[in-house]
């Protein structure tokens, strides 16, 4: 745990008094204190191109009231910087007049051990195991262009302070590795990646050369692609694989169903809970309890516990996923969903683990009820415009269907559709759901959140292929 | 308010004094700060305000051709100790890489010249408040307009770049930033648009009312979309959408996609990849320009380039690194480009709608579907159908696809260049592109 104020001029105490004081007539807020290490080691080119860490230290002070929220982050701790801040509050909220919410639920379960994953992988094993995944890939296959291979690594340690120095703490780790190959034969480049990651230790991830398992399928998608002709054009059935797919989900609906959005009426989604906005047999849930998991928090950025929110239940719009602010002015209860990049941001609602959960069809059952269709297996990045609700993503391995059957791997092509409307699409729903292997990155108003989704096969009756094959 | 030059000065030749000391034979570090104060707006209230002061250090060190690096935002001297310790001990752990160095010392940037980045004022959030006041009075005058988010920041910026060759140099800069996202609404849809500014000095800021007007009027011309069948069709990408295409030629430029073999336009150099009448600049030097500076993030002196003349591509982007690989000298892009952009074309604005009986005017699009190593593009597009020069309705849901190779060479680009972001485009017509409907 670190000690914020160990090598500071401000105690403790001096700091609680600030933080009531600054705080006593909102509505809410806190003292928000991060320090996080973190490393990065990067193989491209044959060579160890990249070997850095980063030491991150800073506070943000967040002081709400009614709908106006005050923000102001330094990386010095220090009583002129903190005072500095309180001031730069008190100046933009002038009149305030709320009672300050001193409720938090508490919960003591943890989803993830108190350890820092650098530390224990020496440099000198982690350079190795870059070495024997460059040396590995490039004697599996003539073709091979090119190998890049990453260890990132995490630990933060984060503590809230709320009015009254009720004192929250939470030590997350995190890990990701990566690996991308580029293959060129006769004249044509295509690349594949795979990664794996989460809130555990690197060896975790990587014992008994489960490495090799990562290499192989960044290898398997760069062969597949490079047989790959181009997309179609036009709308056609799609039926996706299982896990990370799921950020169709999480870009199709999950961004909708985000507190602020539906608060402000700027979600498509806005005036439709309670109401069937998916197939029957659709239920999708927003899980931060899931053991290790890339999207799990044993507390939130404001100190709530999380937990698991059921967003759609058998097509029907259940919850909207809601920090303490949204919540507040929806009145309703924070899901622990409040999460920011680190102190230099404010607090949104964001998803942790999306998933839509398993039904009872096969994938075999899916693809024979396509005539002329994509099969989508896996996915680069996606996007949505919430208000409009259109939303991509792109495809990184996908192939055609023809007359029930599985044909040529197709170039990768934006997927388009309408959020709103596309789970009414889903005609089929598998019983193979799977998480993803944990490596995904949300974005949303320039603050990136890792998170994790999942899901089952699924069979979407209309969906705009973007190919250039008319 | 941001730090001065004298206490950036000293911390990074504290950091270099350090490094030598604990046995690194060449090292460079960057230390800056940076102050914003941002004002947010809905629907004409205040909504959040946020100040952040930013400061930070990065160090690289080497022995030999051994490198490591560390950053941090904490600047005390007990850190920096054991950073550096740290830093250099990786260092020594590090396998040997031929190509590492620091940058050739006759390159290093010899003056810094006055490009003026720096505005002195400061505006109270009072300031920001009247300002965003007005723009959002301006945004919400139509009763179509339901939601209206707005934003005011001040940046202003300092830092020193140092090495162990002696250089050490640095600048303050400043920005002024208003924007505001308009949601509008009709029977059948919702829709979003923006408009923005953002310049070196606040007097050149643009007119709150204007940039509020104009941010509605984008958002209300686009309600009622319709979606369009799947053919082949010529596109023309606003000005916004266009300078996009522009990044994703500068990225498959960069010295490291071409030394990796990453990139579809590797060896390319001096042959012809866009049509006769395309010309790339990237000119570090305009007064106040939002990408202006002395020198690129190794200390190279940055000259203004021309990348693509009549057509012939002339340069990759290139640091030192990649550039020792490649047997090429640094031309100061380490960290990519300044101002780049596409010169003017020979046509109006108006004459490059009216070229075509009918056309996609593209506003935006969605989604990461540029690939560099293939040159496959592909991604969500929104827009108008244009009919004889004339915007005929709104269209989404549709993706439109192609591959750069072949759309560098069906470029034609109005005159209506204007230096609104660092990386600027006219607008921009594309033949032959595919677009994906019902």
């Amino acid at each position: 745990m670190s000690n914020f104020f160990e090598k500071s001029d401000l105690s403790r105490s001096e700091a609680e008094n600030i933080i009531s004081d600054t705080l006593q007539k909102c509505d809410d807020g806190e003292l928000y204190l991060e320090n996080s290490k973190s490393e990065s080691i990067l193989l491209d080119d044959n060579k160890i191109k990249n070997s850095s860490y980063n030491s991150d230290l800073g506070f943000g002070f967040r002081a709400i009231s009614d709908e106006v929220v005050a923000y102001s982050h330094s990386n010095e701790i220090s009583k002129n910087s903190l005072k500095q801040s309180s001031e730069n509050l008190k100046s933009t909220l002038k009149s305030v007049k709320g009672t300050y919410n001193h409720e938090i639920p508490k919960s003591n379960k943890k989803y993830y051990e108190h350890i820092n994953p650098i530390e224990q992988k020496s440099l000198n094993e982690k350079i190795k195991i870059l070495n024997e995944v460059n040396n590995y890939l490039r004697s599996k296959n003539d073709n091979i262009k090119q190998v890049t291979a990453n260890f990132l690594g995490e630990q933060k340690s984060v503590e809230i302070i709320r009015s009254g120095g009720e004192t929250l703490t939470d030590v997350r780790p995190l890990i990701r590795f990566n690996v991308s190959v580029m293959l060129e034969k006769n004249g044509r480049k295509e690349t594949g990646v795979y990664g794996v990651g989460g809130r555990q230790s690197y060896d975790s991830y990587l014992k008994d050369d489960n490495w090799k398992s990562v290499c192989d399928e960044a290898l398997r998608i760069a062969s597949v692609n490079l047989e790959s002709k181009p997309a179609p054009a036009g709308e056609m059935k799609v039926v996706l694989g299982p896990g990370w797919p799921a950020i169709l989900i999480h870009e199709a609906v999950g961004h909708g169903l985000e507190g602020d959005f539906n608060r402000k009426k700027t979600s498509a989604f806005h005036n439709l809970m309670g109401q069937k906005v998916a197939s029957e047999g659709v239920t999708i849930v927003d899980d931060g309890t899931i053991d290790n998991r890339r999207g799990s928090l044993t507390i939130d950025d404001e100190g709530t516990p999380t937990e698991k929110t059921v967003l759609i239940e058998n097509g029907i719009l259940k919850n909207f996923m809601q920090d303490r602010l949204n919540a507040r002015l929806m009145k309703t209860k924070s899901t622990g969903s409040g999460r920011r990049e680190n102190y230099r941001h404010i607090v949104l609602p964001r998803m942790r683990n999306t998933m839509m959960l398993s039904g009872n069809q096969t994938q075999d059952e899916m693809i024979k009820a396509v005539d002329k269709g994509i099969f989508a297996v896996s996915f680069g990045g996606g996007q949505v415009d919430i208000t409009s609700g259109k939303f991509v993503f792109n495809c990184t391995e996908a192939y055609e269907i023809v007359n029930g059957k599985i044909g040529s791997p197709i170039k990768g092509a934006t997927l388009i559709g309408d959020g709103p409307s596309i789970l009414k699409e889903v005609s089929m729903v598998g019983n193979d759901m799977m998480m993803d292997p944990g490596i995904g990155t949300c974005g949303k108003a320039g603050q990136g959140v890792p998170v994790g989704v999942a899901q089952p096969s699924i069979l979407i009756n209309k969906m705009t292929v973007g190919g250039t094959k008319l | 308010m941001v730090k001065d030059q004298e206490f950036l000065e000293k911390k990074a030749s504290y950091c270099l004094g350090l490094a030598k000391k604990l046995g690194a034979t060449e090292s460079s570090v960057i230390v800056n700060n940076s102050v914003s104060e941002t004002v947010n707006f809905r629907n004409k209230k205040l909504d959040e305000s946020n100040r952040s002061d930013d400061l930070g250090i990065s160090i690289t060190t080497y022995i030999g051709k051994k490198k490591s690096s560390i950053s941090s935002s904490n600047l005390l001297d007990d850190n920096l100790n054991i950073l550096i310790e740290k830093c250099v001990e990786t260092t020594k752990n590090t396998p040997e890489d031929e190509f590492n160095s620091l940058p050739d010392k006759d390159l290093l940037a010899k003056e810094v010249k006055d490009l003026d980045l720096y505005d002195d004022t400061h505006i109270e959030n009072d300031q920001k408040i009247d300002y965003l006041k007005k723009l959002e009075s301006a945004a919400s005058n139509d009763k179509k307009i339901v939601n209206t988010e707005s934003s005011f920041t001040q940046n202003k910026s300092n830092f020193i770049l140092a090495n162990s060759e002696g250089f050490c140099a640095g600048y303050k800069t400043s920005s002024f930033t208003a924007s505001s996202v308009t949601v509008a609404k009709d029977e059948k849809s919702m829709e979003r648009d923006y408009e923005y500014s953002s310049k070196c000095f606040l007097k050149d800021l643009d007119d709150a009312g204007e940039l509020g007007k104009q941010a509605a009027d984008q958002t209300i011309r686009k309600l009622s979309p319709k979606k369009i069948g799947s053919e082949k069709i010529a596109i023309i990408f606003d000005k916004r959408i266009a300078k996009g295409i522009l990044s994703t030629f500068a990225s498959a430029i960069s010295s490291s996609a071409i030394s990796r073999g990453t990139s579809f336009l590797k060896d390319k150099v001096n042959q012809k990849i866009f049509s006769d009448k395309i010309n790339v600049l990237d000119k570090p030097d305009i007064l106040k320009g939002l990408g202006s500076r002395n020198f690129d993030s190794e200390g190279v002196k940055t000259d203004t380039l021309k990348l693509v003349d009549q057509g012939i591509l002339k340069h990759y982007l290139i640091d030192t690194y990649n550039g020792k690989k490649l047997n090429l000298k640094s031309n100061g892009r380490c960290g990519g480009t300044s101002n780049l952009y596409f010169e003017n074309g020979n046509i109006s604005f108006k004459d490059l709608l009216n070229s075509k009986s009918k056309s996609l005017y593209i506003t935006e699009t969605i989604g990461h579907g540029s690939n560099i190593v293939t040159g496959d593009y592909s991604v969500g597009a929104t827009g108008f159908l244009v009919e004889n020069g004339e915007f005929k309705y709104p269209i989404n849901e549709i993706t439109i696809a192609g591959n750069f190779k072949d759309m560098f060479k069906n470029i034609t680009l109005a005159n209506d260049l204007e230096f609104k972001y660092s990386t600027n485009s006219p607008t921009m017509m594309i033949e032959g592109m595919v677009v994906a409907g019902k």
